[in-house]
């Protein structure tokens, strides 16, 4: 620091104090929320304290059923939404360093026509075209089904383009050096660009797993069928109850279920993370 | 890169599943849009019409239209500044500190990973007219708060509930932002006689424009589509249309009001501001704003 002022530093570390209280408070006051009994919200106001429900009220939610318009218990919505978070992040990895791959390494008729086709889906997120995606998906018989929620999602141009940059840096030396020692593009492939591409590999991975997890109007238009659920969609229809009587202690605990496994992994693995934010907007 | 392997057809073999998936699922849905907003359905679907740009027509000479889009600038650049100011705020603050910053940079950041339509929720939660504690707190001291029935209430319970995850990203961005600049700067300005309010915005500040211009495009960006989650779980658009955005607007006269042309028309219209903010962010953002 320029000038050593104690105070000026006392007061950037009380404000900084203060915006992380405020960024909490919601978290905190669901937190709270979700170990009182189901009564003690009809009495005005939320406590801000915890109550001795926590367990119960917990074990009910992931066990027994997430409300009264849910009759599912909340691991098979999980369990859902695990497989759809995977299925996005392993589907987008794998098919965007492959295309990568070919339009980096390979010279071939109609190269920038494919990639200009493969920029084109920044162009049209899920929510612009809405309803005639729904209508393709009703037509090829996906509604109700995990290749449903997860394919019409693999497709991502940003993957691509990241791989892309981090292949371009590549020295053409590499190339020549494995093609003289007989390496053929697959043997490259898997021997020299997957290892030398792990970071970014992971980097990605933590960013897509996040925006996989945390769909939700794909899942909510595509699943009519509780049993394909997933947690972050169902909390609507928990809360769409219809004479307004909502649980709110199970309500908060779904909901904490639900933003828990993608905030651990960004506390979890946040340089990867930092790294993957800013590579996937270079 | 001036090798490439000879081979001629693995390379279309590659980047055939990419390309599959971008035609059925992005080009193909996007075709039908742009082909069901010529045409007119009746209401039980039973029968189509061409009716040429009359869908267009109709669409800018309805008010509801000119309503939804003045909602979607309001609740667009109030999601970006609120969570460029404070996330700038923040990150001075962080800059500044010696030890904790890592701690402070963990602490803040992880709303980044709340879906939308959680984030919704537990703001929903906050101001709820018969249990928030914030809405009871705005009670007491005489501000009534109802966001059921208050059209602008409701907006600013949902661009908080936007902005806060946001605040994470734009501070992580700040942070590192204000990092790259060199301390020398600072001190010879110091050494000047600059006071620190005047470093900051006659040094720092202009330095940090590329990062605050990229910013506000990806801001932007994510208030327009990204936040279908957060209005969904809240206010669904209400009271009166008040917090009704062109995205959520696409949906709800598309599935509820099942008016597919009106819906394409507005897909179309849509799809043409992405593809120019896709544009301005590329554009721009490649030359960047430098002094």
């Amino acid at each position: 620091m320029i000038e050593n002022r104690p105070w000026s530093r006392l007061l950037s570390h009380l404000i900084l104090i203060i915006g992380v209280f405020i960024v909490a408070l919601p978290v905190w006051v669901a937190l709270v929320g979700s170990t009182q009994p189901e009564g003690s919200f009809n009495s005005g106001s939320i406590p801000l304290w915890f109550g001795d429900q926590g367990v119960q009220n917990w074990a009910h939610v992931l066990f027994a059923e997430a409300g009264s318009t849910l009759q599912i218990p909340v691991w098979h919505l999980l369990l859902n939404s695990l497989v759809m978070a995977l299925g996005i992040t392993i589907g987008k990895i794998a098919i965007s360093i492959i295309s990568a791959y070919a339009i980096v390494f390979f010279r071939f008729p109609f190269r920038s026509a494919i990639f200009w086709v493969i920029f084109m889906t920044l162009m049209l997120p899920v929510e612009v075209r809405i309803v005639p995606t729904y209508q393709v998906i009703a037509n090829l018989d996906m509604l109700n089904s995990y290749s449903g929620l997860i394919l019409p999602l693999i497709a991502s141009a940003t993957a691509t383009f990241l791989f892309r940059q981090c292949f371009m840096s590549i020295p053409g030396e590499l190339v020549e050096a494995a093609r003289i020692d007989g390496a053929g593009p697959i043997r490259f492939f898997f021997d020299i660009l997957l290892p030398m591409s792990r970071t970014n590999i992971a980097a990605l991975f933590v960013i897509m797993f996040i925006y996989g997890w945390n769909q939700y109007l794909w899942p909510l238009i595509i699943t009519t069928d509780d049993t394909y659920y997933t947690l972050v969609m169902s909390i609507k229809s928990m809360l769409s109850v219809p004479d307004g009587d909502i649980q709110w202690n199970y309500v908060m605990v779904t909901t904490l279920l639900a933003m828990l496994p993608p905030v651990a992994v960004v506390v979890g693995m946040q340089k990867l993370f930092v790294k993957g934010l800013v590579d996937a907007e270079k | 890169m001036s090798v490439y392997f000879p081979q001629k057809k693995l390379p279309y073999l590659l980047v055939l599943p990419q390309l599959v998936i971008t035609a059925i699922f992005f080009l193909w849905p996007a075709g039908q849009a742009v082909l069901q907003a010529f045409y007119r359905e009746d209401a039980f679907g039973l029968s189509q019409q061409f009716v040429g740009l009359e869908n267009f027509v109709d669409l800018f000479q309805d008010p509801l239209y000119y309503k939804s889009m003045v909602v979607t600038m309001v609740f667009s650049f109030s999601v970006a500044f609120l969570g460029i100011a404070v996330a700038l705020w923040l990150a001075v603050m962080a800059d500044r500190v010696i030890r904790g910053r890592m701690v402070y940079q963990t602490l803040l950041v992880w709303p980044y990973a709340v879906a939308p339509a959680l984030a919704g929720v537990l703001w929903w939660i906050l101001f709820d007219p018969n249990i928030g504690p914030v809405a009871l707190f705005l009670d007491r001291i005489g501000l009534h708060w109802n966001h059921f029935l208050n059209g602008d209430q409701a907006m600013i319970l949902v661009v908080i509930s936007a902005t806060w995850k946001q605040i994470s990203y734009n501070f992580l961005f700040f942070l590192a932002g204000l990092q790259a600049i060199p301390r020398s700067l600072i001190e010879a300005a110091a050494i000047d006689g600059a006071s620190s309010f005047k470093r900051f915005w006659d040094i720092v500040f202009p330095l940090l424009s590329p990062t605050t211009f990229f910013l506000l495009v990806v801001n932007l960006v994510y208030a327009f589509f990204e936040t279908f989650g957060v209005i969904d779980t809240t206010t669904q658009g209400g009271p009166d249309g008040s917090t009704n955005t062109l995205v959520y607007k696409v949906f709800k006269d598309g599935f509820i009001g099942l008016d597919s042309g009106g819906s394409a028309a507005q897909s179309i219209v849509l799809m043409a501001i992405v593809g120019l903010m896709t544009v301005i962010q590329f554009r721009f953002i490649e030359r960047k704003v430098q002094y």
